[in-house]
C-alpha cells in the first residue's frame, strides 16, 4: 500500500501542522512514512507546499513524484490547482477549502478558480472556514478539511482523533474539544 | 534502539549528541538552522545523561557569523573535544578561510563541519555545492542519502576526523535536512576527556610548519580515497546501463527502478552508489567495463561526472547533468530522474485551464520593516538621485512589489559595503539597508570602513532584536547596546539616530531620515520594533 498526500496552502494557515498530525497519526498504525516540507521563510502569505508519503513498505523519494499523489489537501482554492501536475490522473482526490486568500492582486477569478476544480473528475469542495466558524472555532478550517478527506486516508479516524488531541494538548481542553468537533464535523459533511 | 521521527537536520543533531558531542557553534541559515535549535532543545536532556562531570563543559551557541562559529569549534577540537559547527552553503564561504586552513592542523577532537546546501535555491542567493570546496580544502566529506544515514554518518564522522587527524564534513541538501523519517538511534557515547593537543607544531601553521602539514594532509588523500571506495557500493547487473548515484539521487533512483526494470523484462541497471569523497576510481572503471552507457545522478553541481573525466579510456557516454541528460540547475526529482532513465511520466491530472499566479512571501502583518521601508521611501521620494543597497533578512522582500524600495542583495553585510563604494565614487544619497544580526554577522567592519574613510553613507539598521527570516534565534548582542557599538566604530554620537520603527512615528521617522540623508558623513538610523515571530515565541516561552 503506497499513499501520497500533497499539502498546499498559504503560509498561516497550518498546513504544516495538519500534515504532522496525519503522518504521526499514519506511523500509530503502523505504516512507514517519509514527509517533507521547504520552511524556513518565517514570512506570511506565501505557498506553503507539504509532501507526505505513507507506506507500508520502504519509502524512497522524500518528495511526491509527478502524477503520483493520491490527494491532495488544498487549504485554498487557487493552492489546489497550483499542484495538478501531482494528482494521478487515475486515482487521484481533490479535497479543497473554498475560502480565497487573496494577497496578491492577480488573483483570479474565484468561480473561474472553483469551476476548475469542479472539472476534475474527483474532488470535493469543502467550506471549512464556514463549518469552522459553525462549530465555534474559526481557527480550525485546517482540522475541518482534514476531516472531510479522513475517509479517503488509509488510516483509521480515530488515530487521526488522537493526533489532533496530542498536537492541541498544550493548549487546554476546550481547544482540543473544538478541534475534535470540527473533525467530525468536517467527516460529516464529505458523508453528506 | 529506539526509533524516532527526525529531519535530516534533527537527524544529524541526535547523531552529534550520541556520538559524545562537547561544542556545537552555528549561524542561523536555512536549511542548517534547525541542527542547532534540535542541539538547544535537547541539551539538558543530553546533560543529564552524562557524568556529573562532563555536565558544566557542553554546550550548543549560536555565534556572530559561520567563521566565529568555525574557529570556536577548532579551539575544542584543540583540546581534545568532539566539535561540530553547521552553517548552510554560503555560510561556508564567511568560513572559507577557517575551513581551508583546517585541514592542514592535527584535528584532536572529532571536528564534523555540516553544510547545508540548497539547491534550488528556496530560501537562498545561489546554489553552489559544498563538495566542490571540500574538495578544494582537501576535507573528507560525507554525503548520506537518507535521515538514518545521516543519524549514522555524522558519528562515522567524528571517529574518522579523529583517526586521521582531519575536519570531516557532512554534506546534506535541502530535501533531507528538512524532510522527516524514522530514524534508529545507538546508545549516548560519552565526550572526550579534556587533553591538548600534544604535537606542539601541529597547529602553528607559519610557513616552514604549514609544508609539512600541507605535505602530510596530500599524503593522507590515498588513504581517503580508498576508504571511500571501500564505502561505496557496486551491483553489476545490466550491461547496457550503468547508474551512479549520490545523496538523495540514490532515492530518486530507486523510486524508478522497479518501473525501469518492468521496462526492461526485469534487468534492473548496474548501479554504483558513492557516500563518501575524495571518490576511488576503481568501481566507476569496473562499471564502465561492464555496461555501455552511465548516467549520473548527483544533487547539485556534476561533480562526480567531471571528476569521472579521463577515469576509464573507453569512449563510453556519460550522461548527467553536465550532458544535459538531466537538468544542470535547480533540484532534481524524481520526474527529472525518471525522464533522464528514459521511463515516460506518469498520468497527471488535467493541468487548470488557467494561468496560476505566483504567491510571494509577504512581510508578516504590522511587521516593523514594512514601517522602516515605508518611512526611507518617502524620505528618498523629493531625491533625484540615490542608491539603496539591501542585505539578507526579510527586508529583501521589500524589493518586491508595493515596496521596490530596494535595488541590491548579494551577501551578508554587502549593503554598507556596496553603498560605501558606490559612494566614493560619485553616487549621491546612498543608502544600507540592514537587520540588527546581518550587522552583526558582517556589516560592522564595512561600518567601520566607512568610518575611516569618512564616507558619506547613510546605514538604515533595522534592529528587530533577532534573526527573523530563519524562525526567530536571538541575536548575538542586545538591541539596548547597539547605538553604543556603533559610536564604538567611530559614527558621531549626533549622527546615530535611534527611532522605533512604527507607523505611528512616520513622520517624525521621515524626518530624521531626510536630515541624515543631508549630512555630508557617515550616518546610522536604528529602527527599532521587535519582530512578530520573535515576540511570539516570547510568549511561547
Ligand atoms: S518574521 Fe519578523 S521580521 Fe520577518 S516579516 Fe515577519 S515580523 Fe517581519
Amino acid at each position: 500500500m503506497n499513499y501520497n498526500i500533497i499539502l498546499a496552502g498559504v503560509g498561516g494557515q497550518g498546513s504544516l501542522s495538519v500534515s504532522v498530525v496525519i503522518a504521526r497519526a499514519a506511523m500509530a498504525s503502523g505504516f512507514l512514512v517519509k514527509q517533507s516540507e521547504v520552511h524556513g521563510m518565517a514570512q506570511r502569505g506565501g505557498e506553503v507546499l507539504a509532501h507526505l508519503r505513507i507506506s507500508d513498505g520502504e519509502i524512497q523519494s522524500p518528495t511526491v513524484p509527478e502524477g503520483d499523489a493520491d490527494l491532495i489537501l488544498a487549504f485554498e482554492p487557487l493552492e489546489a490547482l497550483r499542484y495538478l501536475a501531482w494528482l494521478s490522473a487515475d486515482r487521484g482526490t481533490v479535497v479543497a477549502a473554498t475560502a480565497p486568500i487573496r494577497n496578491i492582486p492577480n488573483y483570479p477569478d474565484l468561480d473561474t478558480v472553483l469551476g476548475e476544480i469542479e472539472k476534475l473528475p474527483r474532488r470535493r469542495l469543502v467550506d471549512a472556514d464556514a463549518i469552522a466558524k459553525a462549530a465555534g472555532s474559526a481557527r480550525s478550517a485546517n482540522v475541518v478539511l482534514v476531516g472531510a478527506a479522513a475517509d479517503l486516508l488509509p488510516i483509521p479516524p480515530e488515530a487521526i482523533e488522537r493526533e489532533i488531541a496530542a498536537l492541541f494538548a498544550r493548549k487546554g481542553e476546550d481547544v482540543v474539544r473544538a478541534n475534535l468537533k470540527a473533525f467530525s464535523d468536517g467527516r460529516a459533511h464529505a458523508a453528506r | 534502539m529506539p526509533e524516532f521521527v527526525f529531519s535530516g537536520d534533527e537527524a544529524i543533531a541526535r547523531g552529534a549528541m550520541d556520538a559524545g558531542l562537547s561544542g556545537a557553534f552555528a549561524y542561523p541559515g536555512t536549511p542548517s538552522t534547525e541542527i542547532m535549535e534540535y542541539l538547544q532543545d535537547n541539551l539538558g536532556e543530553y546533560k543529564a545523561a552524562l557524568a556529573e562531570g562532563d555536565r558544566p563543559q557542553v554546550v550548543a551557541q549560536w555565534c556572530s557569523n559561520e567563521k566565529t562559529a568555525y574557529e570556536s569549534a577548532l579551539g575544542v577540537s584543540f583540546v581534545g573535544r568532539r566539535a561540530m559547527v553547521s552553517m548552510k552553503h554560503v555560510g561556508l564561504n564567511v568560513a572559507a578561510d577557517p575551513f581551508t586552513n583546517s585541514a592542514l592542523v592535527g584535528i584532536k577532537g572529532g571536528l564534523v563541519v555540516v553544510v547545508a546546501d540548497d539547491p534550488g535555491m528556496h530560501s537562498s542567493q545561489d546554489e553552489q555545492d559544498s563538495r566542490v570546496l571540500a574538495d578544494f580544502a582537501r576535507v573528507p566529506c560525507f554525503e548520506p542519502s537518507d535521515q538514518q544515514e545521516a543519524y549514522d554518518m555524522t558519528r562515522a564522522a567524528f571517529d574518522y576526523s579523529e583517526e586521521h587527524g582531519v575536519p570531516v564534513m557532512l554534506r546534506v541538501t535541502t530535501r533531507l535536512a528538512h524532510a522527516r523519517a524514522s530514524v534508529a538511534t545507538n546508545a549516548q557515547r560519552s565526550p572526550n576527556a579534556l587533553e591538548k593537543c600534544g604535537d606542539p607544531s601541529a597547529w602553528i601553521l607559519m610557513p616552514a610548519m604549514a609544508r609539512k602539514r600541507w605535505a602530510a594532509l596530500l599524503g593522507k588523500s590515498t588513504r581517503f580515497r580508498a576508504d571511500a571506495e571501500d564505502a561505496s557500493s557496486l551491483e553489476l547487473r545490466d550491461a547496457g546501463l550503468g547508474v551512479i548515484t549520490c545523496g538523495l539521487g540514490l532515492r530518486y533512483y530507486l523510486e524508478n527502478e522497479g518501473d525501469w526494470a518492468a521496462a526492461h523484462s526485469g534487468a534492473r541497471p548496474s548501479h554504483l552508489h558513492i557516500g563518501r569523497y575524495p571518490m576511488g576510481n576503481e568501481k566507476i572503471r569496473l562499471l564502465a567495463a561492464h555496461v555501455e552507457r552511465i548516467l549520473v545522478i548527483e544533487e547539485g553541481y556534476p561533480y562526480i561526472e567531471r571528476a569521472m573525466a579521463g577515469v576509464f579510456p573507453a569512449p563510453l557516454p556519460v550522461l548527467g547533468r553536465l550532458s544535459g541528460a538531466l537538468p544542470e540547475a535547480g533540484e532534481l526529482s524524481a520526474d527529472s530522474v525518471r525522464a533522464a532513465l528514459g521511463l515516460s511520466p506518469k498520468a497527471s491530472a488535467a493541468k487548470a485551464g488557467i494561468p496560476i499566479p505566483q504567491r510571494p512571501p509577504q512581510f508578516c502583518q504590522g511587521c516593523p520593516h514594512a514601517d522602516s521601508i515605508t518611512a526611507l521611501k518617502e524620505a528618498l521620494s523629493d531625491e533625484a538621485e540615490f542608491y539603496v543597497a539591501s542585505d539578507i533578512g526579510c527586508y529583501t522582500l521589500s524589493a518586491l512589489p508595493p515596496y521596490s524600495a530596494v535595488e541590491s542583495c548579494v551577501d551578508m553585510g554587502a549593503s554598507v559595503g556596496m553603498a560605501r563604494g558606490a559612494s566614493c565614487v560619485g553616487q549621491k544619497r546612498a543608502v544600507g539597508v540592514i537587520g540588527d544580526s546581518t550587522f552583526y554577522h558582517s556589516g560592522m567592519t564595512n561600518l567601520l570602513d566607512a568610518v575611516a574613510h569618512k564616507t558619506r553613507l547613510t546605514v538604515l539598521i533595522l534592529d528587530n532584536s533577532t534573526t527573523g527570516m530563519t524562525g526567530a534565534q536571538p541575536t548575538i548582542a542586545p538591541g539596548s547596546r547597539m547605538a553604543e557599538l556603533v559610536a564604538g566604530l567611530g559614527v558621531e554620537r549626533e549622527h546615530i539616530r535611534a527611532l522605533e520603527a512604527h507607523r505611528k512615528n512616520h513622520e517624525a521617522n521621515v524626518a530624521a531620515i531626510r536630515e541624515e540623508l543631508g549630512y555630508d558623513g557617515v550616518s546610522v538610523i536604528i529602527l527599532r520594533r521587535e519582530c512578530l515571530e520573535h515576540l511570539k515565541k516570547m510568549r511561547q516561552a
